[in-house]
């Protein structure tokens, strides 16, 4: 097992002439709670994809979780957690139900299931709610919902792709308290947003501009570098750069 | 296995909470099955006749009246003169004229022969072509009829060849026999085409695909996930519009049970693997409903349940040949009509498995976990 979770080094998506993602390199250590910031359009999503072994990179080395992404994608999906932009739970299923698919498809044992779905239930104060379909939850809880679900097989690296959009200020601070758990418990996390307060409470930051990566350090030391008094001046700097339109 | 079995309590649960799909899946392929036999029928029956009479003799009306007395034609008037008729015809109060000249009695007596003229509306070309071949009988039988009157003797010595015909395995006739078998394959192909080729589109189009996709799941095992939920639908389906045969149009297999379903079992492999199929080539449920439409369109066009296959041109046989509905169609109506045994429908079943390795291996290969 490798220190690094995720080891990066001039990964490029290239679509006809277009480059989406830029030669951009980086490491993520193990336990880390790494923000991937950009503008919309930037190439955050096309580069979380190919990390999470659902779309094959152009050229370039990456590996997650001590696996390459060009070979071993179905490596990479054991050890990795991923809660996309859409909503991806099942909405004609109930709360235990949604639980029981996506923990037994990762190999938890049906003990184990009932154990950490009881945890996650509790922990989420659902105890009311399991039994509903998950469509009929509100917003802010099937986000939480989704993103204990994505780590309950405790996966070396969780992938989240604006998980918090949407979703009002208390809860996005629950939110949060969740990942925070979550790194506590050693998982890694890879974490996109548009909310700069959210970006302070990374221990690194990388901002994407036009596929590149343009600045990448922790929150303290990029507002040094630009002389900025918060991450929202530091990202105005960067995205001003940018030639792409956003979409 | 494991994840197999989650799978498929996922499909369930979902397709069974879909208060929306439940009746289209149950309910109104069984209603369509009491209502389409019924209509489809194809004997012609009501034609409407009009006689040109320009002789007005003993003959012609007892021609006429046996006409009349067939049951399949209305005669809707008499004329002295051809224009009027046709007016009948443009105005589509008639579907055939038959005309009989001057002197017809005359000629028939004397000359031994008389000649009748019959004019058809062709735009319904089955009314007009069956319509003439009825009169063409019944005028054939009057004429026998008159002749023995005549000379029975020499009517027996002269010898014409009569040609007596028996309909094997549906001795009446009877088109319901014909087409019940027939279109609970149709109904069994549009429920488990339709359903299976919207699914995993519903996943795309929903997002949670990408989630699926991400997880350990293998291909395999997803499209097997989906496909059993629909093939024992399809097996649900079929059994019900069995009994529905059974118990309204009294029609019961003739042939082994056994080898119907096992041959069903195999159809509905191959026909989900065509749904799935479109479905991992479209990206939304609209697109996906559109092809699945156009090629059961064709399919069910081309499968011989309307029109024999046999009288298409040979480019149609192929095509009829190259879609697995043909072929059921054909197994379906020789196991419950004529109790046909593996045997004779060996090649069918050599076809199906062949449609059903070729589809499914292609939609396994074409469904995508990185693209």
């Amino acid at each position: 097992m490798s220190e690094k979770a995720i080891v990066c080094k001039d990964l490029t998506k290239r679509f006809g002439d277009f480059f989406a993602v830029n030669h951009i390199s980086f490491d993520v250590d193990q336990g880390e709670i790494f923000g991937f910031l950009g503008a919309n359009g930037a190439g955050k999503t096309t580069a979380m994809r190919m990390l999470c072994g659902l779309s094959y990179p152009t050229s370039g080395e990456a590996s997650v979780a001590g696996y390459n992404v060009f070979k071993q994608q179905e490596d990479i999906k054991r050890n990795i957690g991923y809660m996309s932009q859409k909503f991806s739970l099942y909405e004609s299923l109930t709360v235990r139900e949604n639980i029981r698919f996506y923990g037994g498809v990762y190999g938890l044992s049906d003990k184990q299931l009932k154990e950490k779905g009881d945890e996650l239930i509790t922990k989420l104060g659902m105890e009311k709610e399991a039994k509903m379909m998950v469509g009929s939850l509100p917003l802010g809880w099937k986000q939480k919902l989704a993103f204990s679900v994505a780590i309950i097989h405790q996966p070396r690296i969780v992938f989240l792709d604006e998980p918090t959009g949407g979703v009002d200020p208390v809860t996005r601070r629950q939110f949060w308290d969740l990942i925070y758990d979550a790194a506590d418990s050693g998982i890694t996390v890879f974490v996109t947003t548009h909310y700069m307060d959210e970006a302070e409470y990374c221990n690194r930051i990388s901002v994407m501009v036009d596929g590149r990566i343009d600045a990448l350090d922790t929150p303290a030391n990029l507002k040094q570098q630009f002389e900025a008094a918060s991450m929202n001046e530091v990202f105005y700097a960067l995205a001003r750069t940018a030639k792409r339109s956003a979409d | 296995m494991r994840t197999l079995r989650l799978l498929l309590e996922k499909e369930f649960r979902q397709i069974f909470r879909d208060k929306g799909i439940l009746p289209v899946i149950f309910i109104m392929p069984m209603i369509q099955l009491l209502i389409m036999p019924l209509a489809a029928n194809f004997d012609v029956k009501n034609i409407n006749l009009v006689v040109v009479d320009r002789d007005h003799s003993t003959y012609t009306q007892q021609m006429v009246t046996k006409i009349a007395s067939s049951g399949y034609f209305h005669i809707k008037g008499y004329y002295n003169d051809y224009a009027p008729a046709l007016h009948e015809v443009e105005r589509e109060k008639a579907d055939i004229i038959l005309e009989i000249p001057a002197h017809f009695e005359t000629d028939l007596v004397r000359e031994n022969k008389a000649e009748v003229y019959l004019a058809a509306d062709a735009i319904n070309g089955t009314k007009a072509g069956l319509g003439s071949a009825y009169l063409n009988t019944i005028l054939g039988d009057f004429n026998n009829e008159i002749r023995m009157k005549w000379l029975p003797a020499k009517a027996a010595a002269a010898g014409t060849i009569d040609v007596t015909s028996s309909n094997w395995f549906n001795p009446n006739m009877n088109y319901r026999l014909y087409m019940v078998p027939g279109i609970l394959v149709l109904l069994v192909t549009m429920v488990g085409g339709f359903i299976s080729a919207l699914n995993i589109v519903k996943e795309k189009e929903i997002g949670t695909i990408e989630q699926i996709n991400v997880t350990p799941i293998k291909k395999w095992q997803f499209i097997i996930g989906k496909m059993i939920p629909f093939w024992v639908i399809g097996m649900v389906d079929f059994t019900l519009g069995l009994l529905l045969a059974r118990f309204v149009y009294g029609i019961i297999p003739l042939g082994s049970l056994l080898l119907l379903y096992g041959f069903l079992s195999i159809y509905l492999v191959a026909l989900l693997g065509f749904g799935l199929l479109i479905s991992t080539y479209s990206d939304n449920q609209l697109q996906a409903m559109f092809v699945a439409f156009f090629f059961i369109m064709i399919f069910m066009l081309m499968s011989g349940l309307f029109v024999s296959v046999d009288n298409m041109p040979a480019w149609a046989k192929m095509i009829a040949k190259l879609t697995p509905v043909t072929h059921f169609i054909d197994v379906v109506r020789m196991i419950v009509l004529k109790g046909s045994r593996f045997a004779d429908i060996k090649m069918q079943f050599l076809y199906e498995i062949a449609f059903a390795i070729v589809l499914n291996g292609w939609a396994i290969w074409n469904y995508r976990k990185t693209a």
